[in-house]
């Protein structure tokens, strides 16, 4: 049993690293700091991912200034305060979003945004990925709240606490290095998110200027570029590919430096 | 053993204070079950009483109606009366909050909050808007841990985790944290449950100590417990007050017949 369990993680961290490693590989060959910082040029010419990643840096900010605190919201409410039959209904409904494909969600927000905005924007691309954000916070808020012990709550009431700042003071607190662990799983998830992205942000090969334009971003240069015909930017794309996981990477490291275990 | 002498003499008898809190025909409900019948006790001020019986007799239930602290219950419904210094604590309109503050309590389970050892202990100072001045809040730190006869063990770390304490440890910050805010009775229930001996034995000599300034209850399984600590013991059983007595009484020539079959171990 032990031997078989031992087999299977191997097989998985193995998948894992086999990625990694391949990526690397690939990628690393036309890694430089004019690509880091030069916006996309023509075929044969160079050029880089610098206006990607800061396009994808904005969306990532947009997406979790309207994600997170909605989601944390919805998952307060789901673990203290909707009990009963509306708490279940809401929780039902948060489930189903978090299987609505991305693609689904793309086209919505093109739908009640870009349309009548008549332009693509980087708004648009953030509210898309804070719709995919909202129920997967929620979820996991609501789980780590529940893991807070009964006990801390009825201590809290007991020494006269309202229950506004029993959840404010205690409970969250108590929570939050899990929230602050679901909040970045949600942010890694959406930063690998293309399909919602190609109907509102976009895409552009220029810097951005302004939130209610198109805007670039990691994984939606990746597509363009791999679907492309071009070996030069199809090596492009590998090395953005590198550039994207080391980034989701670094917020990890990020996030769990903030949130490490104080008390 | 010696500390039994010692209670003997300073504690008066009968116990004929003015009543603290009074209890009348109190009924209570978890649903549609109902978990105490017509309970009708005076809690005299300046006293321990116990609550002993068995598990699951309703004691546990009947200590927290007296801050309602099973309001946060769902499907609960209480009928009687209860009132503490002649206020009815049921009365429509009447603030919880308030209550809560007048009447502390502490859980079986010791229960810090993941803060530091000062946090804990200034939580209700704070959320209750008792002292804004750090000095004040500091000095009511300090004298609620003293009073819990923790501080010499605490005040080189008063900033450090509260989880790092020991059980027993954490237990009395929590009687310190209840404390601090100066209530007028104290609920306790089976605060030395989860404890050893050593441990016991101080929460034990605290509650002596305490009973100078405050009125408590204490909910306890351990009838040798109830014996050291109490003036006082209610015996319940099956959601029902059977007998209150002068804790000498109680275990030396008791009333009835349930409750001497109960602590000589004939039953529970």
């Amino acid at each position: 049993m032990t031997g078989l369990t031992a087999l299977c993680t191997l097989l998985a961290v193995g998948a894992l690293l086999l990625i990694l490693s391949y990526i690397a590989w690939q990628g690393i060959g036309s890694l430089s700091f004019q690509f880091l910082v030069e916006s996309p040029k023509p075929v044969g010419e160079g050029g880089g991912i610098g206006n990607a990643i800061l396009g994808s840096l904005v969306l990532l900010l947009i997406s979790s200034v309207f994600g997170l605190p909605i989601g944390i919201a919805v998952g307060v409410y789901l673990s203290e305060v909707g009990k009963g039959r509306i708490g279940g209904v809401v929780r039902f409904i948060v489930d189903t979003l978090t299987g609505i494909p991305s693609i689904v969600t793309g086209v919505f927000v093109y739908a009640i945004l870009v349309l009548p905005m008549k332009h693509f924007s980087a708004f648009a691309g953030g509210v898309a990925l804070a719709l995919i954000m909202v129920p997967i916070v929620a979820r996991t808020t609501e789980e780590m709240l529940k893991l807070v012990p009964h006990s801390l709550r009825e201590g809290a009431l007991a020494l006269g606490a309202p229950q506004w700042r029993v959840i404010l003071g205690v409970v969250i607190p108590a929570a939050a290095p899990g929230i602050a662990t679901g909040a970045m799983l949600a942010i890694a998830r959406i930063s690998g998110e293309t399909a919602p992205l190609l109907f509102t942000a976009f895409g552009s090969r220029f810097f951005p200027t302004s939130l209610n334009e198109p805007i670039a971003s990691l994984t939606v240069q990746i597509y363009n570029y791999a679907i492309s015909p071009y070996d030069e930017w199809h090596a492009q794309a590998w090395a953005a590919t590198l550039v994207l996981m080391t980034l989701v990477l670094g917020i990890n490291i990020i996030v769990r430096f903030l949130t490490r275990k104080r008390f | 053993m010696h500390r039994k002498r010692e209670r003997d003499v300073v504690t008066p008898e009968p116990f004929r204070g003015p009543a603290k809190v009074v209890v009348r025909d109190l009924n209570f409900f978890y649903g549609k079950v109902q978990a105490l019948h017509n309970i009708s006790l005076e809690i005299p001020e300046r006293i321990v009483m116990a609550f002993i019986g068995p598990s699951g007799c309703g004691k546990s239930t009947f200590l927290r109606t007296l801050n309602r602290m099973n309001d946060v219950i769902p499907a609960t419904r209480v009928a009687g009366h209860i009132s503490i210094d002649d206020r009815d604590i049921y009365a429509p309109g009447t603030d919880v909050v308030e209550l809560r503050r007048r009447v502390g309590m502490v859980f079986q389970k010791s229960n810090p909050f993941p803060k530091s050892i000062f946090d804990n202990v200034a939580y209700g100072l704070r959320i209750n808007r008792i002292t804004n001045d750090r000095h004040e809040l500091a000095n009511r730190v300090e004298e609620a841990l003293k009073d819990a006869a923790l501080w010499n063990e605490v005040k080189d770390r008063l900033k450090t985790s509260a989880l790092s304490l020991s059980g027993g440890q954490q237990q009395r910050l929590c009687i310190a944290r209840a404390l601090a805010i100066r209530p007028e009775v104290l609920l306790m229930d089976e605060p030395a449950s989860a404890l050893d001996p050593i441990a016991t034995s101080k929460i034990e000599e605290l509650i002596f100590d305490l009973k100078k300034q405050y009125t408590i209850v204490i909910v306890t399984h351990n009838m040798q417990q109830a014996a050291r600590v109490s003036d006082t013991t209610a015996f319940f059983l099956l959601g029902k007050l059977i007998e209150v007595n002068s804790t000498e009484k109680m275990f030396t020539a008791p009333n009835e017949k349930l409750t001497e079959d109960y602590i000589t171990g004939r039953f529970g």
